[in-house]
């Protein structure tokens, strides 16, 4: 029999730990989403030869919208910040202990790649705004006529793109004293959930793009204006298998990972149980179960085998799902987290 | 008597003192300091005693750049040795609690619906002065009656004597340690006094009934105890409750409430039919103790334990390690000992227990305390009363020393023996103090007046028709406190910050009603200081280094019997009086004799109350620094009992009394450190005053549920430990 | 080098929480946050009950996560006794410390930065005690400096058990609970 009692009632502490509300599961599934979108964009200019980039999906399309997401995230991290106007400090010095001020560095490189790696394609994509602005068309032009250049954007993205989506994860992995964060797998994870969440958006686009019957009329109403707009050629479809195999690869990875969490959890000192114990059981589990798990991985995950079997036609929802699950897992992990504690060690 | 040490000390001190005594009178303007602590810029410090209880201890008050800033304990004070308890420490709360009394307040509508009118001094000093002259002319003086509680008091004491009543009380008599002082009055032919004469400090074997210090937060007594436990002290407690005292003893005796005598009873039985007291002193101090031995031949562990619960082995294991180590053992008196009515013949027991271990008067039990010789301001003569006090008409409760506020309150409300008419309320909060809030409000009700002087609108203050609203004690002078204590000493209390509304001090009202009822001859000084300087000087003391210092220590005395302090008993046998022949005069028990409590309803709970560390009584709720420690109370219920019930943690409920009483919503504390038949509250939640907007409604009040109470036959106590309560959830 | 810490006696404190009002007043912590704080453990059945009552604050860690995640240096290991400390004008208010920290030492100050206990270091180089310490009515807490062998915290380390809070965490807590 063990009674303790806490007499303390200090607000974002007590009863647990309530620092974070909804801005930093945002900010980290955002900052995944753009991770897994820049390792993609690099790895098509690597692979690549030029003409075939062109009108591709991960081509400009995923740079841009990595930048726009990026910046919403940036936005949700700044919301959560309490002493704003000090947020300069952040570039006064480099902590090497500190996965924030890496993170602080990385978000500042993270930029000069992804519109790097927009702006290589940007004027065969989207010609309407090469004609307004011709500085465009240089700047392509400058970078393609140079493919070490081009190489080096690609790698730089590569790079940090990995170095991003797995620092969102490291963040919360090096604070110890939540038990159920503190663990390696957290930076793969978020790694491997960034990128199924990308490949997921990319997919849904083409997706969204691809001429179909059933398409709603609202759509095709929105691409009409976009083109004109635009005066862009068509994406090209015949990425779309591709990209769901991808996806389902990393949905798969991603399985493996959380998999693993647990498992190493599980085995690991009573606090780390009970943290795990949380998702599997606890107050998280429903969500855990359905909303991560269920419908954002295991669900798309067979849709889309189903589409590779060209059993069913490609559709939006894998998409949705995936992109709903994974910033689920991030509201999943950073609430429970933040419930974890190492209390029963106290008592 | 306390006179004997004083009158010895009298002679020594006139000559030592007197050669530092040769200040005269200072100003105000003469700014006192001490020494700082910090060494902050901007700081000014200022020392004067605290008043969030009745302790009294020395403080420093520091002061930023005009603003109160902390108050730490003063290192020059005997009584806390440079700490204060947390309630003092967080005594600037009072100064800044939002939801003080600003102004002076004359009610508008019904009494009790808490509506007023903001009005000056003047106002409301003439309505209370011309109400005051129509009860005199039609009842006599008599009839106005005065509860005060705490130094603040002096001067409203003073007025009211001038005035010509000789009715006051407070309830740190009927309410509070009167048993007690009784008990050892009877036995010792003296109180135990307040701060209490205990040597905790030097005890090798601490016996705690009740008492539970740490919880109990009287500072000095919490100092000693903690050196005591960590001297290795052998401490014993008992207590239904496992106290936080309790946590740190060797002995824990989970003691069925209310049969404390036949504990006591049963120790003496072993102790003194193994023959373990200290016989040369008892054969020396001791008046009747063959009677007296007689007496306890039944009364064995064997016949106690179905009583108290508490298995035989247990108390003669208790009484051997009290006997060990006597006379360094100290049984210690309690304090709040108005539990269920036979308290006088239980803190008896206690006085006699001591004796048979010698502790009386010896290292580690009690010691010979003394105090400095301040003599009082030369005064008029108050007019002569021609009726006697009526708190106790016909010495009902013959071994009563001091007025019982009870005694007033049934007397106003049967209008005998003769009417009460008006009410001064000083410091003290009666709906929350005294038993059964119904009468009280009965009394309150055939009144003509009533008066209320307090810092913030207490549930006593709602129903008054005018409210003072005082000065806190940090922004005041008061009365000297010439220190009853094991080293004399004099303390000051002085004013730190400004009153911030419209709040007076107490000397100041006290005056100027003198005055307006006529009575101005009384009060001959213009301002407190001249009085206090006078009080000073004639002590030999020189007032501008109490000032500056806020203490001036007198010289120590002889604290032992073998020390030279004198072994000499105010009894009529002039000894330890083991059998009570006033006693056996006045028709009650020469010995002790225990009558087992009787039980509650079927499925309910006998209600106990005590202390939380952070707050005293019903004052320090709206103190949002002490609130912030504890912002309401929990009903503490035995787990198994809880589980029983379906109640867990947090859980709300509200307590029902046998009397149907039904209180506010109070959180349970499912706990291992209760018995399964008591549940306890912390005293002084629970509050209904709506001017109180940062404690009105947190927690439940203990004082609501005391519907019926015990009679103490010998003094009038009111045992309060008598109620039962269930539980029900709050949905 | 000197290295500050706490020596806490659990057998004399009553848990009356003086220690926190005093830190409140000494350091105007704002209303409704506490540096410091009380915990109560009790074990057994009735009556054979145990308490335990602690004192608790930020342990001023030998191997601090909160100074490890914070990203701009504002949480920092002064250099006299080794204190943790906060500087205000260098906090954003990220509150990667106070997730780092096992004890929950750690909360965001009413005007945005993180704050917690700071050993009273202003008092401290004034040579007085932490106000906590200071005015413990049990004299239960107990300051100094641990590198030096003669000084009290020392000698009853080295005279009585004790134990850290936590140690399991990895942060090498400094205030020690004698038992
Ligand atoms: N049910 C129950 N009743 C009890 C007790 C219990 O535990 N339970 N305890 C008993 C004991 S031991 C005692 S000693 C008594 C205590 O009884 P009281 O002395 O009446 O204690 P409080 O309830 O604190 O009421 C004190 C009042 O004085 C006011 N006050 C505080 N400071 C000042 C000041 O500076 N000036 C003025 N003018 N007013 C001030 C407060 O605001 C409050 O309204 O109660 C007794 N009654
Ligand atoms: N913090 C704080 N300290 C205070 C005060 C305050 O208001 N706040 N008030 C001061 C004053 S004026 C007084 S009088 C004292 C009162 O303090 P004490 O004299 O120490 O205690 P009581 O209020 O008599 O009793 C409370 C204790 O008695 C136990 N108890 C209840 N019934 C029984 C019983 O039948 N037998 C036994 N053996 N134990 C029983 C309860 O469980 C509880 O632990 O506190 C003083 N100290
Ligand atoms: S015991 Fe506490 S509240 Fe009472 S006078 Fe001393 S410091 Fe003040
Ligand atoms: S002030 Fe001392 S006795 Fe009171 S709770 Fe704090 S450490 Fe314990
Ligand atoms: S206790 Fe917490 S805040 Fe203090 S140093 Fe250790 S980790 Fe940092
Ligand atoms: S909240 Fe302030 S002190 Fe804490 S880690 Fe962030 S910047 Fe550093
Ligand atoms: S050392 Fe100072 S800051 Fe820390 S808890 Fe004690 S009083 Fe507060
Ligand atoms: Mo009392």
């Amino acid at each position: 029999m063990t009674e303790f009692t806490l007499f303390r009632h200090t607000p974002g502490i007590d009863p647990t730990l309530h620092i974070w509300g909804w801005e930093i599961p945002v900010y980290l599934f955002l900052g995944g989403l753009v991770a897994g979108l820049m390792i993609l964009a690099g790895a098509r200019l690597l692979i690549m030869r030029p003409h075939e980039r062109q009108a591709m999906v991960c081509c400009t399309i995923g740079p841009l919208a990595g930048l726009a997401l990026l910046s919403l995230g940036m936005l949700a991290l700044f919301l959560d910040l309490s002493h704003k106007l000090y947020v300069w400090r952040l570039y006064l010095i480099f902590e090497p202990t500190s996965p924030m001020s890496w993170g602080s560095w990385i978000l500042l490189l993270v930029y000069p790649a992804l519109l790097a790696n927009a702006l290589t394609h940007l004027p065969e994509t989207i010609p309407a705004l090469a004609k307004r602005a011709p500085m465009l068309v240089t700047i392509s032009d400058y970078i393609l006529a140079r493919p070490r250049l081009v190489v080096a954007i690609g790698l730089a993205n590569i790079t940090l793109g990995i170095a991003l989506g797995i620092y969102t994860g490291i963040l919360l992995g090096t604070l110890g004293a939540r038990p159920l964060w503190s663990s390696a797998v957290l930076g793969p994870l978020f790694l491997f959930s960034g990128l199924s969440t990308a490949a997921a958006l990319l997919h849904g686009i083409l997706v969204f793009t691809t001429p179909d019957a059933e398409r709603p009329e609202f759509a095709d109403f929105l691409l009409s204006l976009l083109a004109r707009w635009s005066q862009a050629r068509p994406l090209d479809t015949r990425i779309a298998p591709t990209l769901a195999q991808a996806d389902n690869s990393f949905l798969t990875i991603e399985l493996a990972l959380l998999g693993l969490l647990l498992i190493g959890h599980l085995s690991s000192t009573a606090v780390h149980q009970q943290a795990a114990w949380l998702l599997l059981t606890g107050p998280y589990a429903a969500v855990f179960w359905i909303g991560v798990i269920g419908l954002g991985i295991l669900l798309p995950l067979f849709l889309q085998h189903l589409e590779l079997q060209h059993r069913i036609r490609h559709t939006l929802a894998p998409s949705l799902l995936v992109l709903t699950g994974g910033l689920v897992l991030r509201f999943v992990l950073v609430n429970a987290g933040q419930a974890s504690h190492w209390a029963a060690m106290l008592n | 008597m306390n006179a004997l040490s004083r009158r010895r000390f009298l002679k020594i001190s006139a000559a030592t003192v007197v050669a530092a005594g040769m200040a005269g009178r200072s100003s105000r303007a003469l700014a006192a300091s001490a020494t700082p602590s910090g060494g902050t810029a901007g700081v000014r410090t200022i020392p004067t005693f605290c008043d969030i209880c009745f302790w009294k201890c020395g403080a420093i008050a520091s002061v930023r750049d005009g603003q109160l800033w902390k108050i730490e304990g003063n290192p020059l004070d005997p009584l806390c040795q440079g700490r204060l308890c947390p309630r003092g420490t967080g005594g600037i709360g009072a100064h800044s609690d939002p939801d003080r009394l600003r102004a002076p307040l004359i009610r508008t509508h019904e009494r009790g619906e808490e509506k007023w009118q903001e009005v000056t001094w003047d106002e409301a000093l003439d309505y209370i002065a011309v109400r005051m002259k129509q009860i005199a002319a039609a009842h006599g003086p008599e009839a106005m009656a005065l509860f005060s509680h705490g130094i603040g008091g002096t001067f409203l004491k003073h007025t009211l004597k001038a005035y010509g009543t000789p009715n006051m009380a407070a309830p740190s008599f009927a309410q509070c340690r009167g048993p007690r002082d009784v008990g050892f009055r009877l036995t010792f032919g003296d109180d135990v006094g307040s701060p209490e004469r205990t040597d905790i400090a030097n005890t090798d074997c601490l016996v705690l009934i009740g008492s539970h210090l740490g919880e109990n937060m009287h500072n000095t007594q919490v100092q000693e105890f903690a050196t005591a436990v960590g001297r290795g002290a052998s401490i014993i407690v008992v207590d239904p409750r496992f106290s936080v005292a309790a946590s740190k003893a060797k002995f824990y005796l989970p003691i069925k409430p209310g049969t404390d005598l036949a504990l006591l009873l049963a120790w003496m039985h072993v102790i003194v039919t193994e023959k373990l007291y200290d016989a040369d002193y008892v054969a020396k101090h001791g008046f009747g103790f063959e009677q007296f031995a007689a007496s306890l031949t039944s009364y064995t562990p064997e016949w106690a334990f179905p009583e108290t619960g508490i298995d035989p082995d247990t108390i003669r294991a208790t009484a051997r390690e009290m006997a060990r180590h006597h006379p360094a053992t100290l049984v210690h008196p309690g304090r709040h000992v108005n539990w269920n009515g036979d308290d006088a013949q239980r803190s008896r027991a206690i006085a006699l227990l001591n004796a048979l271990l010698g502790s009386w008067g010896r290292k580690g039990g009690f010691y010979q305390p003394s105090s400095m010789d301040v003599p009082a301001y030369p005064y008029p003569p108050y007019p002569k009363s021609g009726r006697s006090k009526l708190d106790n008409p016909d010495h009902k409760h013959p071994f009563a020393h001091e007025a019982l506020t009870t005694g007033i309150r049934d007397a106003t409300i049967t209008g005998k023996p003769y009417p009460i008419k008006g009410w001064m309320v000083y410091a003290t909060n009666l709906l929350h103090a005294l038993p059964n809030e119904a009468e009280t409000i009965r009394a309150i009700q055939q009144l003509d007046l009533l008066v209320v002087v307090d810092v913030i609108p207490s549930e006593t203050a709602g129903w008054a028709d005018v409210v003072l609203p005082e000065s806190t004690y940090l922004e005041r002078f008061d009365d000297l406190n010439p220190e009853y204590f094991r080293q004399p000493f004099l303390g000051l209390r002085q004013p730190v910050v400004d009153s911030p509304h419209d709040q007076k001090p107490n000397w100041w009202i006290a005056k100027k009603l003198a005055e307006k009822l006529g009575l101005g001859a009384y009060y001959p000084w213009q301002d407190i200081e001249e009085y206090l300087a006078h009080r000073v000087t004639a002590a030999g003391l020189s007032y501008p280094e109490l000032k500056q210092k806020g203490i001036i220590l007198g010289q120590r005395q002889p604290l032992y019997f073998d020390e030279g302090a004198p072994a000499e008993f105010d009894t009529p046998s002039g000894q330890i009086e083991f059998y009570s022949l006033q006693l056996e005069k006045a028709g009650f028990d020469p010995v002790p004799r225990y009558t087992p409590p009787a039980a509650g309803p079927a499925g309910s709970f006998r209600l106990l109350f005590g202390r939380a560390p952070m707050h005293s009584f019903s004052r320090t709720q709206s103190n949002r620094l002490l609130s912030g420690l504890m912002s309401e109370n929990t009903v503490w219920l035995n787990h198994t009992a809880a589980t029983r019930l379906g109640l867990k943690t947090d859980d709300y409920v509200r307590l029902r009394n046998q009397d149907g009483v039904l209180s506010n919503r109070i959180k349970v504390k499912a706990t291992e450190r209760i018995r399964p038949d008591c549940v306890y509250m912390v005293h002084g939640f629970g509050h209904t005053s709506r001017g109180l907007r940062h404690a009105y409604g947190k927690g439940a009040s203990d004082a609501q549920l005391v519907t019926r109470y015990q009679t103490d036959p010998l003094m009038g106590g009111t045992g309060m430990n008598v109620n039962f309560v269930t539980l029900e959830p709050e949905v | 080098m000197s290295r500050y810490i706490m020596v806490i006696d659990t057998k004399r404190c009553v848990g009356c929480m003086d220690c926190v009002v005093a830190c409140k007043t000494e350091n105007h912590v704002p209303e409704g946050f506490t540096r410091d704080w009380i915990t109560e453990t009790v074990h057994g059945r009735f009556p054979t009950t145990n308490l335990e009552i602690r004192t608790e604050r930020c342990n001023h860690c030998a191997n601090p996560p909160c100074v490890h995640c914070c990203p701009t240096g504002a949480s920092h290991v002064h250099a006299r006794g080794g204190v943790v400390l906060v500087t205000p004008e260098k906090c954003i208010g990220c509150k990667a410390c106070l997730a780092a920290c096992p004890y929950d030492a750690r909360f965001v100050h009413p005007k945005g930065y993180a704050d917690k206990c700071t050993f009273c270091i202003h008092r401290v180089e004034n040579g007085l005690d932490p106000a906590c310490v200071s005015v413990c009515p049990t004299r239960c807490m107990h300051f100094g400096d641990a590198d030096d062998p003669q000084s009290g915290v020392s000698r009853l380390l080295a005279a009585r058990p004790h134990h850290p809070l936590l140690p399991e965490a990895g942060t090498q807590p400094r205030i020690y609970y004698l038992t």
